[in-house]
């Protein structure tokens, strides 16, 4: 055991524990913010793996944005601030979905970690400079695609937003309560 | 000096959680959460075999900030489509038929 080893023991430790918590807990925005704890302590995990761009951009991109999203469509959505027994379902959608779970968990573990995890990985400062070539040298027409994979996404967002709903209850929805969701849509562009 | 199945195993965790979290979620936007574990497990396995297979053109943090892009994009078309669900049904309860 490294010293490395046992910081990314007790940051990987807390990143399950509140994966396991934000899947699991009766709260609906409980589960948003422990989504926060694990993508901020995942970021911590990379950076100990030694990228420290992607540690950047998680912080950025999934912190900053992508949690904001989900607790704005939880607010807006009416979710209850209280523990929602309701809202849980039944034991056996439970027991089958930790079945499928844990499986899943068991099947990747039995095929990666026999078959990688004997290897150390060295230690080295992080290689920023060589990615940026990289990223606009080899990957640039990927890089680029990806930009107009974002506006068609933020384009379809606009649209699903603004399609008419012929619902007899949301006929006597004010249009007001429409407005709402291409602001929380626009939010991703950046 | 990381011995690699530190991180092996806390992708394999990440996943199943979030398999957990798609099955037995029964509000949409929690559903999606699970779906951004999976995808986050992704990720570090991008990344874990991007730091020991170090090669030229950086694949593993390379792909790693297209994917963390993607989805980004997904979800917000996901959230706009679970607000269009729920002026349409007045709940996103995914248990129930729709109407």
């Amino acid at each position: 055991m490294t010293t490395l080893d046992v910081i990314f023991g007790a940051v990987g430790l807390i990143t399950a524990a509140s994966a396991v918590l934000a899947v699991s807990t009766h709260q609906l925005v409980h589960a948003a913010l422990w989504l926060v704890v694990t993508l901020g302590t995942l970021a911590g995990c990379y950076l100990i793996l030694g990228a420290e761009l992607v540690a950047l951009v998680q912080l950025l991109i999934y912190v900053g944005a992508v949690v904001v999203l989900v607790l704005f469509a939880l607010m807006l959505t009416r979710a209850p601030m209280g523990p929602s027994p309701e809202h849980s379902s039944s034991s056996v959608q439970r027991i089958a979905a930790a079945v499928v779970g844990g499986g899943t968990t068991v099947l990747l573990a039995a095929v990666l970690v026999p078959a990688l995890g004997g290897e150390v990985l060295p230690t080295k400062a992080g290689d920023t400079t060589a990615i940026a070539t990289q990223l606009f040298g080899t990957w640039v027409w990927p890089f680029e695609l990806l930009s107009v994979l974002l506006l068609v996404a933020l384009i379809a967002a606009l649209a699903v937003s603004r399609m008419p709903t012929t619902s007899p209850e949301s006929a006597d929805v004010p249009p007001e309560s429409a407005d709402t969701s291409p602001a929380s849509a626009e939010k991703v562009s950046p | 000096m990381i011995h690699l199945w530190l991180p092996l195993m806390l992708v394999c965790i990440l996943a199943g959680a979030g398999a957990y979290g798609v099955i037995a979620r029964r509000n949409a936007v929690l559903v999606l959460i699970g779906v951004e574990l999976i995808l986050n497990s992704a990720n570090l396995l991008f990344v874990t075999m991007g730091s020991v297979r170090g090669d030229t053109l950086r694949t593993g943090s390379v792909l790693t900030l297209f994917l963390i892009t993607i989805a980004a994009a997904e979800i917000g078309v996901a959230l706009a489509v679970i607000l269009a669900l729920f002026r349409k049904r007045g709940h996103i309860d995914l248990s129930e038929p729709g109407a």
